[in-house]
């Protein structure tokens, strides 16, 4: 057994009201790791905007706003700002949002913060749906799945558009630096985010978080379909650095989307037939990335 | 120089560190000065240009929250587009100096003045000041800091023009001398900042236990401006030589049978039509009020009880019973023991013109009416097209 590699430090502290097995948790307490302690955070209406404490209690070891569900981009450029002209250095200033807070409501300040440069990490945990108000879908909920608002019965069979691309969206802003990044892979996460907080400009980590009363498995499984989720092709480790794209994990042995699916009652519906249409976009989704690899390898895009 | 340009200075002498602004008619010269400013570095501040008013807003509550000294300017529905943040602004006692050129809110659209803009964020714990002419709107901004910043209020602060009577109408302005501003308006040291060398946890929740407690310092803050914006104005005539009054400004008062109530450039207007009445031998009056937010409350109750009219102009349809400025003014009168009667009148909306005459004929028919009542006092006969 190999020993991770990980920084021993603490910044999400002990006591916060997280739900059993909660890849979001996680998330944070990677991301901090690798950011370390001069770092601050702006965190929209989310899961984590409750999991910061309630008052007169903060769970986090660092400085934090929570700030209003759909201005995230906004407000990291604005810390950045005030601190470049109080003449404050070296601090990472960090947006920290769900899904429905960036792929949604907080598309159109991540947007014109991109398109400004402005330097911040732009941090989406993904947990694929709104979880704080009861598992709504969102823009980033993939084809299929149950939600609250894509019942499962009568008409309904989930949702019915595939996963919104935001590292799609977020590299055609042209971006320095993006990547994908998971709970499986603690490491990689670490690394991510080090190399996104030594880059100045506008940088983005795109997390995956599994939740457990949202997509309905028992919470000792989210590193595990977290991992299924990767070897799966569901969730594709890779960055782009200056317009070239690398592939951070390539299965080896990879597996068919089922046997990431079944260990989650979200998917428990679906019939063969919807899990072929699943595989195809997986598929499609993995050749894109592969021709973008190879394109890139000889020229950037960008940069 | 015109009120837009006026706003400009102030904040460029205010020395405010993070601008954030989204362009909107009639604002728009506000910020494009700004810019200039900036550009030939006359100002030393970052100026982020945002992709809306809401990120606006946000940029400067998150850079005040930084240590920043911030402002923004907007009008209309711009305005309302910050509408949510601007809670955000005040609960989080960031206070965020923001400009507002008053303009009629769509549909339909219209540029021209109009107070509904303004007057629909009344309820957003935000101070807000009413200004009459050019001088008045830069020395404001000035205030607004020292006002906003104040440890003991820590507050949002709007000072606000009429479209295009001010923003765009030049008049002779002094420009006070820097020196003296930076002595007058120490740089911003709020209590509390994100740093890392210190982490704190800003806006964590807060139950039922404690919610109202905050709610509770909140209108305690509020509170506490009322004598704090009288302080600031005198402190603002020794350093400067002029002089604003405080929440609510009384002219020609005394002994009057009827008092206009107003706010904006119509209280120029309305000096002339007191002067023409008293010459004709009618007792009128005219209270400015200068601030919305706090409302002068004690004012007006003082007013109450030494006249028995009062004429209320509001350049604003906010779908209450009786316009905004109405309904408080009734409010404040009721709680004295003779309350005298109130009339309140709708009037130049969208930009209409606020004649001498309408004026007049509003005050004129407070003295005649029998009662307290509201009237559109210059809308024109509706025909179906
Ligand atoms: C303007 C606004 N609309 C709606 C809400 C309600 N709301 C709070 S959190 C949330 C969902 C958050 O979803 P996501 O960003 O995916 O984060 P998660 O809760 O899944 O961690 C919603 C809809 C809000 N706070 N503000
Ligand atoms: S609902 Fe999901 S994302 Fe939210 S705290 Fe629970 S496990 Fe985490």
């Amino acid at each position: 057994m190999v020993k991770l590699s990980l920084p021993q430090e603490e910044y999400v502290v002990g006591g916060h009201v997280g739900c059993l097995g909660c890849g979001a948790v996680l998330a944070m307490r990677y991301l901090l790791k690798g950011l370390g302690p001069r770092t601050i955070l702006s965190i929209p209406a989310c899961c984590w905007a409750v999991l910061t404490g309630s008052y007169p209690r903060a769970y986090l070891n660092v400085p934090f706003v929570n700030t209003a569900f759909e201005s995230t981009g906004a407000s990291i450029a604005g810390i950045r700002a005030a601190l470049d002209i109080r003449g404050v250095e070296d601090v990472t200033v960090v947006g920290f949002a769900g899904d429905g807070g960036t792929a949604d409501i907080g598309l159109q300040a991540l947007s014109g913060m991109l398109e400004r440069g402005d330097n911040a990490i732009y941090v989406m945990y993904d947990n694929e749906a709104y979880m704080n108000t009861g598992t709504q879908r969102s823009g980033s909920t993939p084809l299929g799945a149950w939600t609250t608002t894509t019942p499962v019965g009568g008409a309904g069979r989930g949702k019915e558009q595939p996963k919104k691309d935001m590292m799609g969206i977020i590299l055609a802003h042209r971006v320095p630096y993006a990547a994908t990044a998971s709970v499986a892979f603690p490491e990689d996460l670490v690394r991510k985010a080090r190399k996104a907080r030594e880059i100045a400009g506008p940088t983005f980590l795109h997390i995956f978080s599994p939740c457990p009363p949202g997509w309905r498995f028992s919470s000792e499984k989210s590193v595990e379909i977290a991992r299924l989720a990767v070897d799966a092709k569901v969730f594709p480790l890779y960055e782009v650095e200056e317009g070239t794209y690398r592939i951070n994990r390539n299965p080896r042995k990879p597996i068919p989307v089922s046997d990431y699916m079944s260990l989650q009652e979200r998917f428990g519906h679906l019939t063969k037939k919807m899990m072929e249409l699943f595989q195809a976009e997986v598929d499609r989704n993995w050749e894109m990335l592969l021709r973008m690899v190879e394109i890139t390898e000889e020229k950037p895009l960008w940069g | 120089m015109t009120g837009n340009v006026a706003q400009a200075w102030g904040a460029k002498l205010a020395r405010a560190q993070v601008i954030a602004a989204y362009p909107i008619t009639p604002q728009t010269t506000i910020v494009e000065r700004l810019s200039d400013f900036i550009a030939k570095g006359e100002l030393q501040a970052k100026y982020l240009t945002v992709e809306s008013e809401h990120s606006a807003m946000q940029a400067c509550i998150s850079a005040s929250l930084a240590g920043a000294r911030t402002y923004t300017a907007t009008s209309s529905q711009g305005l309302l587009l910050m509408h949510e943040l601007l809670h955000w602004a005040s609960g989080q006692r960031t206070p965020v100096v923001m400009g507002v050129v008053n303009r009629a809110v769509g549909p339909p659209w219209n540029i021209w003045v109009d107070h509904t803009d303004t007057m629909a964020q009344r309820d957003t714990n935000w101070i807000q000041a009413y200004c009459e002419n050019n001088q008045e709107v830069l020395d404001m901004v000035i205030q607004a800091y020292k006002i906003g910043e104040d440890a003991e209020i820590s507050l949002p602060v709007m000072i606000m023009e009429d479209a295009f009577y001010l923003s765009h109408t030049a008049e002779p302005v002094e420009i006070p001398h820097p020196t003296l501003v930076d002595a007058f308006l120490p740089t911003f040291h709020p209590r509390h900042v994100l740093d890392v060398d210190e982490p704190l946890g800003f806006n964590v929740l807060a139950g039922p236990d404690l919610y109202e407690e905050f709610r509770f310092q909140l209108a305690h803050a509020m509170e506490a401006t009322a004598t704090r914006i009288p302080e600031v104005d005198e402190e603002f005539e020794r350093s400067f030589g002029r002089s604003w009054g405080g929440l609510m400004e009384r002219y020609r008062c005394e002994d009057a049978d009827v008092v206009l109530i107003a706010v904006g450039t119509a209280t120029s207007t309305a000096r002339v039509v007191v002067d023409g009445l008293r010459d004709s031998g009618v007792k009128a009056g005219l209270a400015k009020l200068r601030f919305f937010r706090p409302f002068p409350r004690e004012d007006i109750k003082h007013l109450a009880g030494e006249v028995d009219s009062i004429t209320v102009l509001d350049r604003s349809y906010t779908g209450t019973y009786g316009g905004a400025i109405y309904t408080e003014v009734v409010a404040s009168v009721k709680e004295i023991p003779h309350s005298p009667k109130v009339r309140g009148f709708y009037a130049g909306l969208g930009g209409r013109d606020l004649s001498p005459e309408v004026i007049k004929d509003c005050m004129m028919e407070t003295l005649k009416a029998e009662e307290s009542g509201v009237v559109w006092a210059d809308v024109r006969e509706f025909q179906e097209v």
